[in-house]
């Protein structure tokens, strides 16, 4: 059984190709790097990925389980999580909020329209954790809106988690930060368990390279070269995309 | 006791005590209009200030339930087989207004309802058999809850007084739910709501019924109250009322429409006795709450008192302070 599985996915805006009869298998528990330039399609990947995109053509599945026909909410359901490379959070609520509303989001709880939210102990004990775990349960009561960019980035990060996901995708989660604020998110993404599935964009090449054990090149929304570390930094391909012939 | 609470305890005495110190019974059914269209407007709000989504078509669906009501009394139905009529065809109303207005959110779902409004309107005004057309249809008496007639205004002021709490905590209760918080959360980041597993169209048309329940109350106290509806009540205008006593008063909150519904129903039954251009003054008060206070009279408020206690706070230790080149005391 494999975690994540793309068979031939065709996307098209007009007469751009995104992507070109992709294919991708990532096994349970691997940890899987996605680099390319800008403009290889990395990021629409992740969207047709999680539904927010429809491929024109091509499967996605999750654990032998089908994807492609469902809606983006289902996806999450059954176990994909994901963030986002421009950081989208509720900038008018609190830390534990936005953390709260991630867990909400797979809860029966949320049609509740009798309850209070901020009287589910429960839910909110397991906020606080989650908030805990990416080191910012000291921040948990602040408005997002006061908070730095690396420890957005770490929210966001706290509400992929809170999910319990099976398959984690991470679109450039270390973009914007500074050297110390890399390090700690990357001591939070060693710390994730196998359980985890974990896909990854990432630019920065000085952290994702020791973080993946199978690395995939995409360019013109096609796969150039794939395989593990040393295969793909010794093929000439990648070097040709990332620094010209 | 917290500001909020005393707040709260002054609002309660002084709405149970209006009859005792408003001067007359049309200032006491003044007070009955502004608590009805406050129930209206908390209606509006929810689709406003906790959905994102501007209606101009919710006068149709208050209408709906005053007709609905109005007819059936004509038809010579009790009041409380009208009364249930009333809110199941306005909640049957509101559901398909939802399924069609849904489809799209932002100039579209403003457009959509317009249309639909404007649609109501014109079945109203051209569906003679039922709505009698422009004379409209008149309503003989009001109900005896409890052998209580609701004749005096006093009377039926309690009774709206009654519903209106019973709209405002039901509001607050749904604000303050799962449901009211994942409807926040479709306002503002919608994308990543779905992301999470939320059904961003289901949490939409929830509110919509809530908001459609809502306003039905409000046009069932309405027709008891004027004992008349005409298509007059489903213009373009009687939508974009409670849009502005919304936006007046702070969308979002739960004070703000009621606080939006108290300015225009005052201005426009009390000051509309000493100005003959009405009109003219609550376009000009609107024009204000823009300018200073754009998001809405209560946040606004909150605000700038917030900013003169800061000041008066800081104040005495800015007395103490020293000046340049002078010791410390």
């Amino acid at each position: 059984m494999t975690a994540l599985s793309i068979h031939k996915l065709e996307k098209s805006f007009g007469g751009l190709r995104v992507t070109r009869g992709f294919d991708l298998v990532v096994e349970p528990g691997e940890r899987r790097l996605i680099i390319g330039p800008n403009g290889a399609g990395k990021t629409t990947l992740f969207n047709l990925v999680t539904g927010e995109l429809r491929p024109d053509a091509g499967s996605v599945t999750l654990f032998d389980q089908e994807l492609t026909r469902l809606p983006s909410r289902r996806r999450a359901h059954l176990g994909l999580s994901r963030t986002y490379q421009i950081i989208t959070l509720f900038p008018k609520d609190t830390l534990l909020r936005n953390v709260t509303l991630s867990l909400l989001g797979l809860s029966r709880l949320r049609w509740n329209p009798l309850l209070r939210l901020d009287r589910q102990r429960s839910l909110i004990a397991l906020a606080e954790a989650a908030l805990a775990r990416v080191g910012l349960g000291h921040l948990a009561h602040r408005p997002l809106a006061e908070t730095s960019y690396g420890e957005r980035r770490r929210v966001e990060i706290a509400m992929a988690l809170a999910q319990n996901p099976r398959v984690l995708l991470l679109d450039e989660p270390f973009a914007g930060l500074s050297v110390d604020e890399r390090r700690d998110v990357k001591t939070l993404l060693f710390a994730i368990p196998r359980d985890v599935t974990i896909v990854m964009i990432e630019h920065d090449m000085d952290v994702a390279l020791d973080f993946a054990e199978r690395i995939t090149v995409m360019h013109f929304g096609e796969i150039v070269v794939e395989g593990t570390r040393a295969e793909v930094v010794a093929d000439p391909r990648t070097k040709e995309i990332y620094l010209g012939e | 006791m917290t500001a909020t609470r005393i707040g709260f305890l002054i609002a309660a005495v002084s709405l149970l005590t209006v009859p005792l110190w408003v001067p007359g019974d049309y200032y006491v059914s003044v007070c009955s209009q502004i608590l009805i269209y406050a129930v209206f407007a908390l209606g509006v709000d929810v689709l406003i200030g906790y959905g994102g989504l501007v209606s101009l078509g919710h006068a149709g669906l208050f209408g709906i339930a005053s007709y609905a009501v109005a007819y059936s009394l004509a038809a010579g139905v009790g009041h409380i087989a009208a009364i249930l009529i009333g809110l199941v065809l306005a909640l049957v109303g509101t559901a398909i207004f939802a399924a069609l207005s849904l489809r799209v959110t932002g100039i579209g779902f403003i457009m959509i309802t317009l249309a639909i409004g404007e649609l109501l309107w014109g079945l109203a005004y051209r569906w003679i058999s039922v709505t009698n057309g422009d004379n409209g249809i008149s309503v003989a008496s009001r109900p005896a809850p409890f052998g209580i007639a609701l004749d005096a205004p006093s009377h039926f002021y309690y009774a709206t007084l009654f519903v209106f709490a019973l709209s405002v905590f039901a509001t607050w209760v749904f604000i303050g739910s799962p449901l009211g918080a994942s409807l926040k959360g479709t306002r503002d980041q919608p994308r990543r709501m779905n992301a999470l597993g939320y059904h961003v169209w289901l949490i939409r048309f929830c509110a919509c019924m809530f908001s459609g329940l809502l306003t039905a109350i409000a046009g069932i106290l309405f027709i008891y109250y004027t004992q008349f509806i005409s298509p007059q009540t489903l213009t373009l205008t009687a939508s974009a009322e409670p849009v502005l006593m919304v936006i007046s008063g702070g969308s979002g909150t739960l004070l703000g429409p009621i606080v939006g519904a108290a300015l225009v129903e005052i201005v426009k039954n009390i000051a509309s006795a000493y100005i003959e251009r009405w009109n003219m003054l609550l376009g000009a008060i609107f024009v204000a709450i823009v300018i200073f206070m754009p998001e809405g009279l209560v946040p606004g408020t909150t605000r700038l008192v917030r900013r003169l206690l800061k000041a008066w706070v800081k104040a005495p230790t800015a007395a103490v302070e020293p000046t340049p080149g002078e010791p410390a005391p």
